[in-house]
């Protein structure tokens, strides 16, 4: 190759050498290939969470930090409007775990069933992930005039179809809740539904096979062979929808068009660190208010990782 | 080789699901059960399409509101209730003759979608591809970085980063929107996963001929890997193109404002805008369905394979 080289002068020449030593090195090469993931890594996450931590412990007005200790974490423990968006957060992680997984589940084992047609079942699977296309600004806008408080709004006229009374939906707090969760089972339904489907085709069809050998039934399949198969996806989901959940914000955003709602019922966790952080510039409870939710949210990640067996060595795959 | 680093649980579903292709030989029909066959796929088939209608419902409701008037919106809401005497094609010609800056977002989004997805794809699979092809001392621990950042929701991230942005002075830049999401955690993932599965002696062949390490990478794995591309640019897209929170935070003048921040300021209560609202929103929806509608089997591979963000 070096015979294809235009002479050039020594100093030139050993200068080009090196570079192309590098582009050559295979002992090199994957450090310039991860490099933009480490400065990425370190300049926008690493800088600004440590950062978050300092900041915790520090009165930021106007440019001025002074340190303060502990003293945002005692004003967040004793603060009520606190304790009330981790509620609303909590509240709503649980909910949605609780709708958005064995719902999503069964109409995954209703799709992988062979009886059916399969075109229902693919035009249902491709509908069901439709609202997963949305912008959270476009599902909000949509969901906020559908359960409008006017007798006239969708939900109440749904309501009215059912012998009910219209309901001030987003004035009363669990008509605020309810419309949240059907904002988010509109949206996720079809995109667990397709994390269980991926789950359950990477079960060996001999498992069913053998079972319906034996006279298992379809429902006892599903609960002998089915579950215990997907337990590794189900934890996943699971584990994602406990942070989605507890770091649950634009949607309550949008259904109240913006983050103040009736007696704060719709304030979320990430909803306080942007109200007293972005909207009123107390930086240094903001951030105290942030540290406890990633600390919350790396329990759960560390547990989820030990669960899974992660750190044991065996467990690679 | 095995893979490099005691890799979580979902590590491997995702990898199953990206591999998952049509679904495998059925299973046996010949089970048990309770109610006659036919009377089940007509139970079964009701039930689904009936599903299907629900889901569908917001999407007709928000449609038929673009041929509604924006002040009967804002004081009834949405609904279905629909007087077909009332129903006009106004808003279309209010959209196309006097929406304002609504153009003007919907090509910022544009823009700003398709640069953003590019320099996504480029650096990401560029990492991912460190991380897949070589062994190296510290790798273990990085890739672990990736793993963590991919569970790392941004709602905790962007205070601190609004902070940085502020103090540098780059408020208000596209820049500030692009460059902190270059290096994706789970495009990186995505990509990673894929070149695990080209064979090292095509690379082996790369070096023969004198290629260079990136040489390697850009003129004979990139090409293999189209398809990885294909599905990442579409899920890249989708989430970009209906990115929120963090260009709420960082945009300020509304000529630069994307679509999604553009809407989000006609939401006000007093509504004086309501028709642009609706139909403003309708049309932000469609090139996502439109992609969908053509390349569906892109989407699912792409979501399923982390997509931890609605």
């Amino acid at each position: 190759m070096d015979t294809l080289q235009r002479p050039a002068a020594p100093s030139q020449r050993s200068g080009r050498a090196q570079v192309r030593g590098v582009l050559y090195s295979q002992r090199l090469a994957p450090y310039f290939f991860i490099a933009p993931f480490v400065i990425t890594l370190l300049v926008f996450w690493a800088v600004p969470l440590g950062r978050t931590f300092v900041m915790s412990t520090q009165n930021v007005l106007f440019g001025q930090a002074s340190f303060v200790g502990a003293e945002n974490y005692e004003r967040l423990w004793g603060d009520r409007i606190f304790w009330q968006a981790m509620f609303n957060s909590a509240r709503y992680m649980v909910l949605t775990l609780l709708l958005l997984i064995p719902i999503p589940l069964v109409l995954a084992a209703i799709i992988s069933s062979r009886i059916g047609s399969e075109r229902v079942k693919g035009f249902f699977k491709a509908s069901m992930f439709v609202p997963a296309l949305t912008s959270i600004v476009v599902a909000g806008i949509i969901f906020r005039l559908m359960f409008a408080e006017t007798g006239t709004g969708l939900m109440n006229q749904v309501l009215a179809l059912l012998g009910a009374d219209p309901v001030r939906w987003l004035r009363t707090d669990t008509g605020g809740l309810v419309a949240l969760l059907a904002l988010a089972m509109w949206r996720y339904t079809g995109v667990n539904i397709l994390y269980f489907l991926a789950g359950m085709q990477s079960i060996p069809d001999e498992y069913y096979e053998a079972a319906s050998i034996d006279g298992a039934g379809r429902v006892r399949q599903f609960f002998q062979i089915t579950l215990p198969n997907l337990k590794p996806t189900i934890v996943y989901v699971t584990t994602i929808s406990i942070y989605g959940g507890l770091a649950m914000f634009l949607e309550s955003f949008m259904l109240y068009a913006g983050n103040n709602s009736p007696n704060n019922q719709g304030l979320t966790v990430v909803g306080y660190l942007y109200r007293r952080g972005i909207e009123e510039n107390d930086l240094g409870f903001a951030s105290a208010v942030g540290v406890v939710l990633l600390v919350v949210i790396m329990a759960i990640n560390l547990t989820y990782l030990t669960l899974t067996g992660t750190f044991r060595k065996e467990s690679v795959r | 080789m095995t893979g490099p680093a005691p890799l979580p649980v979902t590590v491997a579903t995702a990898a199953e699901a990206t591999s998952a292709g049509p679904p495998g030989p059925g299973r046996p029909v010949r089970t048990k059960h309770p109610l006659p066959r036919g009377l089940f796929v007509a139970v079964q088939t009701a039930f689904l399409v009936l599903l299907t209608l629900i889901v569908l419902v917001p999407l007709v409701a928000i449609f038929v509101g673009t041929f509604q008037d924006g002040n009967e919106i804002l004081r009834n809401g949405l609904t279905l209730d629909i007087d077909l005497q009332a129903l006009s094609l106004d808003n279309y010609r209010m959209l196309f003759t006097d929406s304002g800056l609504y153009f003007r977002w919907f090509l910022n989004s544009v823009v700003l979608t398709a640069v953003q997805v590019a320099g996504t794809l480029l650096v990401s699979s560029f990492v991912a591809y460190g991380f897949a092809m070589y062994d190296f001392k510290g790798k273990n621990a990085w890739f672990i970085a990736v793993l963590l950042l991919m569970t790392v929701p941004f709602e905790i991230m962007m205070l601190p980063l609004f902070v940085l942005v502020n103090d540098l002075g780059l408020a208000d830049s596209y820049s500030v929107i692009v460059f902190p999401f270059l290096a994706a955690s789970v495009t990186i993932f995505f990509f990673r996963q894929y070149f695990l599965g080209i064979p090292k002696e095509l690379l082996e062949a790369g070096r023969v001929d004198g290629v260079t390490e990136f040489g390697i990478f850009f003129k004979i794995v990139v090409p293999i890997a189209r398809p990885a591309f294909a599905a990442m640019a579409i899920l890249n897209g989708m989430v970009i193109w209906n990115n929120f929170l963090w260009p709420l935070l960082v945009l300020r003048s509304a000529e630069k404002f994307t679509l999604p921040i553009g809407l989000n300021t006609l939401l006000t209560p007093y509504g004086n805008n309501y028709e642009l609202l609706i139909i403003g929103s309708f049309f932000s929806l469609l090139p996502v369905l439109v992609l969908f509608l053509l390349f569906q089997r892109f989407f699912v591979a792409g979501m399923t394979a982390g997509a931890l963000k609605g």
